[in-house]
């Protein structure tokens, strides 16, 4: 462990500089400057087609950037395939349910667990239960992932991405179609689990459960970072106010 | 402080019996050419190479995506590197058949950097573009016959390992004996086939193999390298396809480009025996084979007929029974021979903490 001269000193998990990505005319990410601290836990809104989820496929490589660097604990992985990013601890939910349909929903932690953490499958099998148990799929364990509800696919998303042991987990909308009592559940779990010591990016139109859990927020709004600070300035922030005062109008 | 345990199970209580089962039918299968007449041993060994050839394509195709019509690639290879071991190294068939697969599997290597760069139908025509190459290579090798073929010398088979020891402890013919060498070989190549695939899907390896089916995105996203999975698998088919390429043309004795590298033969057929049964399971193409063996020995007489048979029987089979018979079986009876799900089995803690 490197000395720390100080708390408010601590460590850089993620670093991006420079990050551009343009599909045709449409720029998905347009010079993104950002820096997530270790053990935080960031939040990021902006309208339908800023630039949000691209941007979690550029950190964990579902996407490969025009131009920019992406460092992870100050190692360059701009340009490494996402497994490898995965094995450096990088997990992600993604925003439409990607389960391993026939597999069941333990095995798809299984894999997640036995691949992420680079173990043999008999050593994890408690880290799943465990991990099953916290996000309330354990009932479901081995029934097949093709046969479960939206809610609980967006479920297994958070769960099998945990599985991996991630330093910085990414979630992409996993509050959407929730009701009231569910979005406690769930802001509680995220709560632990960042307290815990994982690094939390959350990107989420729910807003009130999002600003339940991070203690920074940035707003994307056509690939660009427009406003960043402490949550309810930023909700405040005029930037913000013009966004979503048209979106509504 | 009571902390829950888990563990995982695989195998399912019907499975066990089954295991049994197949151990019973193995050890049938291995006597029976001292009681079964030379015509059913000699249609016993094609119905094992053709299901070894199934289960590798099965394999490929079914789990890993990779839907290849250029298998024949490799079996083609495999018959020739038998022919240059034995006629030209003076090595043992037996073991040609072994260097033989060695070769294959290096040489999937070089033939993966072309074909990997290819997706979806794309990688299909790659890989018999490749195959072509592969025949019109072979077709230029004088000394292994050229464009039209070569033939085993007697002397060569009949120097195939075990065959003095069968006639001197059985007095049995040089041919008779001859045949039953092979025909282990074949039943070799067949149950270790069955092995290797199960026991690949059964590791770790075959776990994030299934991921990768389902959804390549997000399998690297949880730490699975695609890219060397399907590489691995591509590779280790092409050597096991080169060893039964050598073994079939050990039995042939004889080997042409055009056979060796047939589409027709090696890739059609497979595929046929593989869609009837059942893609993407252990038990498909072993359901396949049967039903592909028992049309080739009743209908094969018809010529055009029996092809256009085989084709209409596919389509129907890929129209109304997506999974295969096998599919369809055990859907409708819940029967599972190869189990591979992992289930997770809560152990009570008090239970394990008093002793036993
Ligand atoms: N693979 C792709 N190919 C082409 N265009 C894409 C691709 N991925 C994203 N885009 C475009 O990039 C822009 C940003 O998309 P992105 O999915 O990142 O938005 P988002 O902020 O996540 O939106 P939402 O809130 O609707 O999820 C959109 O205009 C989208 O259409
Ligand atoms: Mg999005």
């Amino acid at each position: 462990m490197p000395d720390r001269p100080g708390l408010s000193d601590s460590r850089m998990v993620l670093e991006i500089a420079g990050l551009s990505k343009s599909f045709g005319s449409v720029r998905a990410a347009d010079n993104i400057l950002l820096a997530v601290r270790e053990g935080e836990a960031l939040g990021i809104i902006g309208p339908n087609g800023a630039g949000k989820s691209s941007l979690f496929n550029l950190i964990t490589g579902d996407l490969v950037p025009d131009a920019g660097e992406i460092r992870l604990n100050g190692r360059d992985v701009t340009r490494m395939p996402p497994h490898r990013r995965c094995k450096l601890g990088i997990a992600r939910s993604y925003q439409i349910p990607h389960p391993f349909e026939n597999l069941t929903v333990f095995e798809n932690l299984l894999v997640g667990a036995a691949f992420g953490q680079d173990k043999h499958e008999r050593d994890v099998a408690d880290l799943c239960g465990q991990v099953l148990e916290r996000t309330g799929l354990l009932h479901r364990a081995n029934i097949p992932a093709g046969s479960l509800t939206l809610l609980e696919r967006k479920r297994l998303e958070l769960a099998r991405a945990l599985a991996t042991g991630p330093q910085v987990l990414l979630l992409d909308e996993i509050a959407g179609g929730l009701t009231e009592a569910e979005i406690a559940d769930l802001v509680a779990t995220i709560r632990e689990i960042n307290a815990s010591g994982t690094t939390i990016v959350w990107i989420e139109h729910v807003v009130a459960a999002l600003l339940a859990v991070v203690t920074r927020l940035i707003v994307l709004n056509f690939g660009s970072k427009i406003a960043e600070g402490e949550p309810q300035a930023v909700m405040n922030s005029k930037e913000v106010r013009d966004i979503y005062t048209g979106i509504e109008a | 402080m009571q902390q829950p345990r888990y563990r995982i199970e695989t195998a399912v209580e019907a499975t066990r019996i089954f295991a049994f089962a197949g151990i019973g039918l193995v050890v049938v299968l291995v006597l029976l050419p001292f009681f079964a007449g030379r015509g059913l041993v000699q249609d016993l060994i094609f119905v094992f190479y053709m299901l070894a050839l199934a289960q590798l394509w099965n394999l490929l195709a079914g789990y890993a995506g990779l839907v290849s019509v250029g298998q024949q690639a490799f079996v083609g290879l495999g018959g020739y590197m038998l022919f240059a071991f034995t006629v030209y190294g003076g090595i043992d068939p037996l073991l040609a058949i072994v260097l033989a697969g060695v070769v294959a599997f290096l040489l999937a290597f070089p033939t993966a950097l072309v074909v990997f760069r290819l997706r979806g139908a794309y990688f299909a025509i790659g890989t018999w573009v490749v195959a072509e190459v592969y025949r019109l290579v072979f077709a230029q090798v004088k000394p292994l016959g050229g464009g039209t073929g070569t033939s085993l010398s007697v002397g060569v088979i009949n120097g195939l390992f075990g065959i003095d020891f069968l006639r001197e402890v059985f007095g049995l013919r040089t041919s008779l004996a001859r045949d039953m060498v092979m025909y282990w070989t074949a039943l070799a190549l067949a149950v270790g086939t069955v092995l290797v695939v199960y026991f690949l899907l059964r590791s770790r390896r075959g776990l994030g193999l299934a991921a990768i089916r389902d959804s390549e995105v997000a399998a690297e996203s949880v730490g699975v390298d695609s890219f060397r999975t399907k590489l691995w698998v591509y590779v280790l088919t092409a050597g096991i396809t080169g060893m039964v390429g050598a073994l079939i043309y050990l039995q042939t004795a004889r080997i042409s480009p055009d056979a060796a590298f047939s589409v027709l033969q090696w890739t059609a057929y497979v595929i046929f025996i593989v869609v009837i049964g059942g893609i993407g399971t252990i038990e498909g193409p072993i359901v396949g084979v049967l039903i592909f063996y028992l049309l080739q020995n009743y209908l094969a007489g018809f010529g055009t007929w029996y092809l256009i048979l085989l084709g209409a029987l596919a389509i129907v089979i890929m129209l109304f029974a997506p999974s295969g018979i096998w599919g369809y079986v055990s859907a409708r009876f819940n029967l599972v021979l190869f189990p591979l799900r992992r289930r997770l089995v809560r152990l009570n803690t008090e239970k394990v903490d008093s002793g036993e």
